[in-house]
């Protein structure tokens, strides 16, 4: 009887995988517990208090970069939304830039004229072995050694380039550029379902019109022709030079846009590959096939090659974007106050609450990264082949 | 006439500029902003760096022991680099603050990594097995010679910076990260729900939080989950924090590989009577790894460059020995020496195991076909 018992426990599948997790969920449980145990006697040890009641305290901090208003006397909590926006700010940013610069580049490693592409492969080479910390910190330091704001260097005389960032003019909206901007909104509307019935009216007569040229031109010109009926209601504040520092406009800080160009370059490097690799995907005889069809060679481009090449881009492009926005957590070298930077360091400083700023702050990347891959995913599946293919 | 332009495409140099340089006008111009574009760059970088820069001496004849003798500092605009920086820090930049009467055994260390390395990288290197033999000794020396033990004094990690710092988190790092992200990931694979789903959370969650905030988490909680007299000092930390997140992405490129084998070798192992771990030891693993040793070394390159982030906990790695550098009163404003220099110690690294990689792909491909 007992010996059978042992028998099947060790030759039969079922009961040997339950008895191994049971003992690893066991063991797993005595772990936790023990460390759970430690954590409150040094906590008790050292007199720190837990909880979460210290989000409701006021900061006592400032932070320069901000979106929303926030001032030394405002909450902790206030502080985490703060970083949280200057995060999301220089992710969707940095993501953006990325891609631009990333596709142009991919591009140009595939160009014909040998000096272009092996430029290309030198950037390539160059940016994406450099620690992406340096970058930054790189770029910081020359955006720092740029002239003083007395002697800012001019740009079209309405940007002004200096060590403290760049100056420029911030529009003032005034009564009625809603309108325009609702104008904007019902144009880009009407442009979709102008496009579903052309194309449905080339479908049935074989005529082709030239849809991208004038739905473009609904788009820029509506509310172009909305903004001067309601009398050009949108102002600009100019920054003027006065004493030490310039008044008026807006300016965009130098830690910014060390951020923004360290991320994007270096991330643009790993975006460059993919979409190369991309292109390179698309088997040579789809291209031949759609010349020998008599296709325009941009018709080629755009409806040929790169919907199918943008199958093979998605998923690696999803992971670019998911370490750029984990990278972007480097703005506390340089100063730039983004979630680890203001709530996760000295938030955590002032208050002594390293195990929920940290858990907070942890929960916080996990979801943003959850939803960008949420959000690829469901782009990703509607460019896949459709059907059973 | 016919005949030159016959004997001209036969040309292969002609040819090969008249593809790829001047195939139609389009293509002339590009080569044309090409080459000024190269040359402006080409031109300032190297008058910057070399041709128009300090090495140990200025313009002038004299030692540069500070900033204030650099030439550019002399004659402003006509002087570019100051590379004294590099050279009066060397040490720094290698050993970090290690004794310099010990930095011979650093020395020692940097020479034999080659040796416990080389092994492993090449399969048909001769006495193969002698040198992968030394690659499991190297720990132990490694450990005797940086840190101290019998007949050799002890020399605490707080001394360690600089390169030393970068290549001990990322050799260490990716060394025991190994056999843990295998565990990872045939446990991510197992039929075992439990298991599974452990190891699920734990490479999700690695994956989705920056390394940024495992740093800090290691470094202001791991003394609080431990008992009174174990505490490990900040390398440590910072090491216990690379390595599981590098285990993490390591485990998701071994998964890769591992999806990769069919599942008849598994039921032919199984038919066979071999055990779980049999299979696995003898049959998939050997298979699954060489597939995925590619994107192996793209990880470790990752975490390579990522070790740069200890700098923001306090850690002294080439990069944060270059801050160091320039916060010192006699040689602050010359960031672009000590950056490119560092880029350029980073590259070289980088790019090796870059090509590494590469050679190792083509490898494989002529290996299976």
């Amino acid at each position: 009887m007992q010996t059978s018992l042992i028998r099947k426990i060790i030759f039969d599948e079922k009961s040997r995988s339950l008895l191994i997790q049971t003992l690893v969920i066991g063991l797993f449980a005595i772990f936790i517990y023990l460390i759970a145990q430690q954590t409150a006697y040094n906590l008790e040890k050292r007199g720190i208090s837990s909880g979460f009641d210290f989000l409701n305290i006021s900061a006592g901090y400032d932070i320069s970069i901000r979106l929303i208003p926030f001032t030394s006397e405002d909450t902790h909590l206030r502080a985490y939304f703060v970083g949280l926006l200057n995060t999301l700010m220089i992710a969707v940013c940095g993501c953006i830039l990325a891609t631009i610069l990333g596709f142009i580049v991919g591009i140009i490693r595939l160009s014909s004229n040998w000096l272009f592409r092996n430029i290309a492969y030198v950037y390539v080479e160059f940016t994406r072995n450099v620690p992406v910390l340096l970058q930054i910190i790189l770029y910081y330091s020359i955006l720092l050694s740029l002239p003083k704001i007395k002697q800012a260097f001019p740009i079209f005389n309405t940007f002004y380039l200096s060590n403290r960032g760049l100056f420029s003019p911030s529009p003032i909206f005034k009564e009625g550029f809603s309108i325009v901007f609702y104008s904007f909104v019902i144009a880009i509307i009407f442009t979709f379902f102008l496009k579903r019935f052309l194309k449905s009216k080339q479908e049935q007569t074989g005529n082709q019109y030239p849809i991208f040229f004038i739905n473009s031109a609904i788009i820029i010109f509506t509310p172009i022709l909305f903004y001067y009926i309601m009398g050009m209601p949108l102002e600009f504040d100019h920054p003027v030079l006065k004493g030490f520092n310039f008044k008026g406009g807006m300016v965009i800080r130098p830690e910014f846009l060390g951020m923004l160009f360290g991320l994007s370059i270096y991330t643009a490097a790993f975006i460059s590959e993919t979409v190369r690799s991309g292109i390179i995907s698309v088997s040579k005889g789809q291209r031949e096939a759609s010349q020998a069809l008599g296709l325009k060679s941009s018709f080629v481009m755009r409806l040929i090659i790169i919907p199918q090449a943008l199958r093979v881009i998605i998923p690696p492009l999803t992971s670019q974007y998911l370490n750029l926005t984990k990278n972007s957590s480097l703005g506390i070298a340089i100063g730039y106050a983004d979630l680890v930077h203001g709530f996760g360091g000295i938030s955590l400083n002032q208050t002594g609450r390293a195990i929920e700023i940290m858990l907070i702050v942890m929960l916080t990347y996990l979801s943003i990264s959850l939803i960008i891959s949420l959000s690829m995913n469901i782009y990703n599946k509607s460019v896949q082949f459709k059907g059973n293919a | 006439m016919s005949v030159i332009i016959q004997s001209l495409s036969r040309n292969k140099f002609y040819n090969w500029v008249y593809k790829n340089l001047f195939s139609s006008w389009v293509n002339t111009i590009m080569t044309i902003i090409a080459v000024i574009f190269v040359y402006e760059i080409g031109t300032f970088f190297l008058n910057w760096a070399i041709f128009n820069a300090d090495f140990r001496t200025n313009f002038q004849g004299e030692l540069i022991t500070d900033r204030t003798f650099c030439s550019k500092n002399i004659s402003p605009g006509e002087y570019g680099a100051c590379w004294a920086i590099i050279y009066a820090r060397w040490d720094q930049f290698m050993y970090g603050l290690y004794p310099i009467e010990e930095t011979w055994r650093v020395n020692i260390t940097y020479a034999l990594l080659p040796l416990a390395i080389i092994g492993i990288l090449f399969d048909k290197l001769p006495y193969r097995k002698l040198f992968i033999y030394f690659t499991f000794l190297f720990p132990f020396i490694a450990y005797f010679m940086l840190y101290g033990g019998p007949g050799l004094s002890t020399v605490g990690t707080n001394k360690w910076g600089g390169l030393l710092v970068t290549l001990f988190l990322g050799v260490t790092g990716i060394g025991l990260a190994f056999p843990l992200s295998i565990l990872l990931a045939l446990g991510r694979r197992s039929k075992m729900p439990i298991i599974k789903s452990l190891c699920v959370v734990f490479i999700e969650f690695i994956r989705g939080v920056p390394l940024i905030t495992l740093l800090f988490t290691a470094n202001v909680m791991l003394p609080l989950f431990l008992p009174d007299g174990v505490n490990p000092d900040n390398l440590l930390r910072a090491l216990v924090a690379v390595t599981l997140f590098q285990s993490a992405y390591m485990a998701e490129a071994i998964r890769g590989g591992l999806q990769a084998i069919p599942k008849g070798h598994i039921e032919a192992a199984d038919a066979l009577g071999l055990t779980y771990w049999q299979t696995t030891r003898k049959i998939i693993l050997p298979q699954a790894l060489k597939i995925a040793i590619p994107p192996i070394v793209n990880t470790c390159i990752g975490l390579f460059k990522d070790t740069s982030l200890v700098l923001i906990i306090g850690l002294f790695d080439l990069l944060g020995i270059g801050r160091a550098a320039l916060a010192d009163m006699t040689w602050t404003k010359l960031y672009y020496e000590v950056y490119v220099f560092i880029s350029l110690v980073f590259f070289i690294f980088c790019f090796g195991m870059s090509r590494y990689s590469l050679y190792l792909e083509k490898k494989l491909k002529t290996d299976n076909s």
